[in-house]
């Protein structure tokens, strides 16, 4: 069984973290939308995924974040990625199963997934 | 929306947005009584009369990127249709409080679904904010006080972090199988 105790040893790890984190950069922002439409589209275990999978890789520098409707519904689930000193890329139609790419190769190598983009939408 | 912990997690963003900074999710569950019950109380910024008559219709919103708001309209006809309803409370300036009754056994009744999942979306995401969860099934209780968990991180160690969140859903769905007698 799991106790409040085992917060103590996360807390260590992360302060530990946090330490090395300010003498490099600034995180990424993964920033997903959560409003009726999002939930109701599937922001939900978009979310969960993406905690998953920066947890699988250990990215202490990853923050996901949520905002309401932007007003692009028949989009939902979308995601934005702020990676710091490059321009925001939003991703639509998001789904669980789109999550790990996009951790791979933006997240993780800096090169964003031009398929699942708003710009690639017809 | 096919779970009700969906709604919850819906409902929940309306208190974020009334800008609160404590906010209660209940969940009662007793299939001996044909309970299924949820409540989410907040201390943000209310509603008046006036607002709460005209909530439940899905033409009124206060969002300005679109005129529809679905959110409790859409609560209120999931839970007539499985035998229940929904009750709404509010106080410009002290909060606002809503239930959502269902008959357990109703065949329409949504399932639960994975509200260890939405908790964690709502601790993590909304990181300043204070939520209490308390879950009942029968005579079983558990109770995550984000409050009891800051004590612990103190100050420098936000619920956004990813090991932190991971810790609360694994906490959670722990405690859910415990409160279920052991099954998930």
């Amino acid at each position: 069984m799991k106790s409040i105790a085992e917060l103590e040893a996360i807390k260590k790890k992360v302060l530990d973290n946090v330490n090395l984190r300010q003498e490099r950069e600034e995180g990424v922002r993964v920033v997903v939308g959560m409003a009726t439409c999002g939930i109701a589209a599937g922001a939900r275990p978009v979310m969960t995924a993406f905690l998953e999978e920066a947890n699988k890789r250990n990215l202490s520098n990853v923050v996901i974040e949520q905002t309401g409707c932007i007003g692009m519904c028949a989009l939902e689930p979308i995601v934005e990625v702020y990676v710091p000193g490059k321009e925001k890329v939003t991703y639509v139609k998001m789904t669980a199963e789109k999550v790990a790419k996009i951790v791979s190769d933006h997240i993780v190598n800096g090169a964003p997934v031009v398929e699942y983009t708003v710009g690639a939408q017809k | 929306m096919q779970e009700i912990s969906l709604n919850i997690l819906d409902i929940v963003q309306n208190s974020i947005r009334a800008e609160a900074t404590l906010i209660e999710v209940i969940i009662e569950e007793a299939p001996s009584l044909d309970l299924f019950a949820f409540t989410v109380k907040d201390n943000g910024c209310g509603m008046d009369e006036e607002m709460v008559k005209r909530v439940t219709d899905p033409f009124v919103t206060t969002r300005t990127t679109r005129k529809v708001g679905l959110g409790i309209s859409l609560l209120k006809s999931l839970a007539q249709q499985a035998g229940g309803d929904i009750k709404l409370e509010s106080q410009v300036g002290v909060g606002t409080v809503i239930r959502a009754d269902f008959s357990y056994g109703h065949i329409d009744r949504q399932p639960l679904g994975d509200i260890s999942a939405v908790m964690v979306s709502l601790i993590s995401m909304n990181p300043t904010i204070d939520f209490v969860y308390t879950h009942s099934f029968e005579k079983e209780q558990f109770q995550l006080d984000t409050r009891e968990l800051r004590k612990v991180l103190g100050d420098e160690v936000s619920f956004s972090e990813i090991s932190v969140a991971t810790w609360i859903g694994e906490f959670i769905t722990e405690n859910l199988t415990e409160i279920y007698g052991g099954a998930k």
